[in-house]
């Protein structure tokens, strides 16, 4: 195989700036989305939305269980209604909400956490959401979105918006290392496969999709062919490219800002074991909340970063034999 | 109300885009009427619960009257159009009194909601669930069965009738222990400050939840004084007067800036003498004997 292009952080915007930029954008093509905040729109960036179309964003103060059933009520009513807080709120304040009000009665209602992960910072481990993935899976037909950057969370809100259920999509504070080109197409539950390997294969989202090829740069070096594929959509999960993926790499590693219980490693790990049994590793955060800090200082201390993804790839190829 | 002989006219006339007319299933023209479906409602219930074997009676038989109000007298719907896009809805916060919106609905004529299935209450397969489901029912407008959630869904449907400008209100129960949760003050702090005017809220305030008396669990009162200091307007009615439903009723739609709540005092078990105020009934399905000397009471 030829040598690949070295993969170079360039940073774009933060997916949660991404998608308040969408949102205005569906709010002009379609007069039925409304959105709904709980005192954060400054920090979601449904500020946007708010100045453009005042009479449909609905501010509902600090209360995100409320907002939550108000925003089931004018799903049901026939709005297309996006809510959105942090997801550690979001999610743990709005969860018995979500699973009554939305996900059984199976409800189009659109939930955007941002500040997820601990790439938030400083503010520290009460706003730091290291559950929502698997919380939202745990929501029986939830469709789950974590996009990696700017182009990919302009098109899976898109998508969100144009699909008729119930949908997480999971987005983050600091501004986001570029993967995709504006001619790249997103659909929900088709993983989009950005680097080429035979040896074993990083499966990841978010922010550890640019660290996975970072990682598969370094790996190439030693002489190790590393596929990065972006599970953007933890559910439905492509069931189709891990399978292949295991079978023609037959190994895996999983990264994620996440913990490792629950999250979209466990989810992958299920569908391997399924189909094609091989060696896993998984790359994040294990059995613990993190601390104030800037984003990068964290995600270096608490092992999300491409040397922690390269490690992982060199234990589960070593493994193979 | 109607005299016997102009049900055909229309009590109110609402113009919602070019409709000038609504509709209300099978009106009856007066009180004497609407008694008469209540007693054959609750007859219902009895009936449904004794066959499940399981239930909740009490804060089914209480909620009665208003129910009846809201899809005989009241409410513009149309059961043979049930997502008529310009209806007004219904949800049942207390979820667990479905076997009164089961067989209101079931009376009312929707087509998922058979009259001769009623007594399948629980059972596998019956479109009638222990809670409301949309799944079963998609006449329905919420699925219910947690308590405190209602409300805040109510606002929402009130957000989008008001968005598309359509005259559609909307109406919600909740029970009066249901309104120790949180959620609820959410729901009402944000129903007065967006001024939703096209909802209204009712307490079945009976005074009993499933552990015994609201008073004793964790006191609510003084409740109007809450809602008011919420910034509803707030009507306190005897739930089971029919006279005061329709005028409270009435008020509410003519109050306009703010959300109404209609606190409702009630008899838990209304109609049957050894249900009525009895905590016991709350939860409790009658037993065969006891079905028969409700029916019988409530001949």
């Amino acid at each position: 195989m030829a040598a690949r292009t070295k993969f170079e952080i360039k940073l774009g915007a933060a997916t949660r700036e991404a998608f308040g930029r969408v949102l205005v954008e569906l709010g002009h093509e379609n007069k039925d989305v409304v959105v709904c905040d709980a005192d954060l729109s400054k920090s979601t960036m449904t500020v946007y939305f708010a100045k453009e179309f005042p009479e449909r964003f609905v501010s509902l103060g600090i209360a995100e269980a409320d907002m939550t059933g108000v925003g089931a009520g004018l799903a049901l009513a026939g709005k297309i209604p996006f809510i959105s807080s942090f997801s550690a709120f979001a999610m743990n304040k709005g969860f018995e909400q979500l699973r009554v009000c939305a996900a059984y009665p199976f409800v189009n209602l659109k939930v955007v956490g941002t500040h997820s992960g601990i790439s938030i910072g400083e503010d520290g481990p009460s706003q730091m959401s290291i559950e929502e993935i698997g919380l939202a899976c745990s929501l029986a037909r939830f469709v789950v979105i974590a996009p990696a950057d700017e182009a990919a969370t302009k098109a899976l809100v898109r998508a969100a918006a144009a699909y008729v259920g119930p949908v997480f999509i999971r987005t983050g504070r600091p501004k986001a290392p570029i993967i995709y080109g504006s001619d790249q197409k997103f659909e929900i539950g088709k993983a989009i496969e950005v680097a080429e390997g035979r040896d074993v294969t990083v499966i990841a989202n978010g922010l550890l999709v640019a660290q996975a090829l970072l990682a598969a740069d370094v790996l190439e070096g030693e002489g190790i062919s590393a596929r990065v594929v972006d599970m953007h959509t933890a559910k439905p999960i492509d069931r189709e490219a891990i399978a292949r993926a295991a079978a023609e790499t037959r190994a895996m590693v999983v990264a994620e800002e996440h913990l490792v219980d629950g999250g979209l490693g466990v989810r992958v790990a299920q569908v391997v074991a399924e189909t094609r049994p091989c060696p896993m590793e998984f790359v994040g955060i294990r059995n613990t909340y993190a601390e104030s800090g800037q984003a990068d200082e964290l995600m270096d201390k608490y092992g999300l970063v491409a040397r922690d993804v390269a490690a992982a790839a060199r234990r589960v190829v070593a493994r193979k034999n | 109300m109607l005299s016997s002989d102009d049900m055909s006219v229309p009590r109110r006339v609402v113009i919602s885009g070019d409709l000038l007319e609504w509709i209300r299933p099978n009106m009856p023209k007066s009180i004497e009427e609407l008694k008469i479906t209540a007693k054959r409602i609750r007859r219902e219930i009895i009936e449904m619960i004794g066959a499940a074997k399981s239930g909740h009676p009490g804060g089914s038989l209480s909620a009665v009257e208003i129910v009846v109000e809201l899809y005989f007298n009241r409410m513009r719907i149309d059961p043979k159009n049930p997502k008529w896009v310009d209806r007004d809805r219904f949800i049942l916060s207390k979820g667990h009194a479905a076997p009164v919106l089961y067989a209101v609905m079931a009376e009312a004529g929707y087509a998922d909601t058979p009259l001769d299935q009623l007594n399948t209450l629980r059972k596998l397969g019956s479109v009638y669930q222990g809670h409301p489901d949309m799944r079963f029912i998609p006449s329905l407008e919420a699925s219910t069965g947690s308590l405190g959630e209602g409300l805040s869904m109510a606002l929402g449907m009130g957000f989008a009738a008001r968005l598309d400008g359509r005259a559609s209100r909307t109406y919600v129960m909740l029970g009066d222990g249901e309104v120790q949760e949180g959620q609820i003050w959410e729901a009402a702090m944000a129903g007065a400050f967006h001024k939703l005017d096209n909802v209204a809220a009712i307490v079945d305030y009976n005074r009993i939840q499933l552990d015994g008396f609201v008073h004793d669990i964790m006191e609510i009162a003084p409740l109007a004084e809450k809602w008011r200091a919420f910034g509803w307007h707030t009507i306190e009615i005897d739930g089971h007067d029919f006279a005061a439903i329709e005028k409270a009723f009435d008020e509410a739609e003519a109050t306009k800036g703010k959300p109404t709540c209609i606190v409702a005092h009630t008899i838990k078990g209304k109609g049957v003498s050894f249900m009525e105020n009895n905590p016991k009934f709350h939860g409790t399905a009658p037993t065969a004997d006891e079905v028969k000397l409700a029916l019988q009471e409530l001949k």
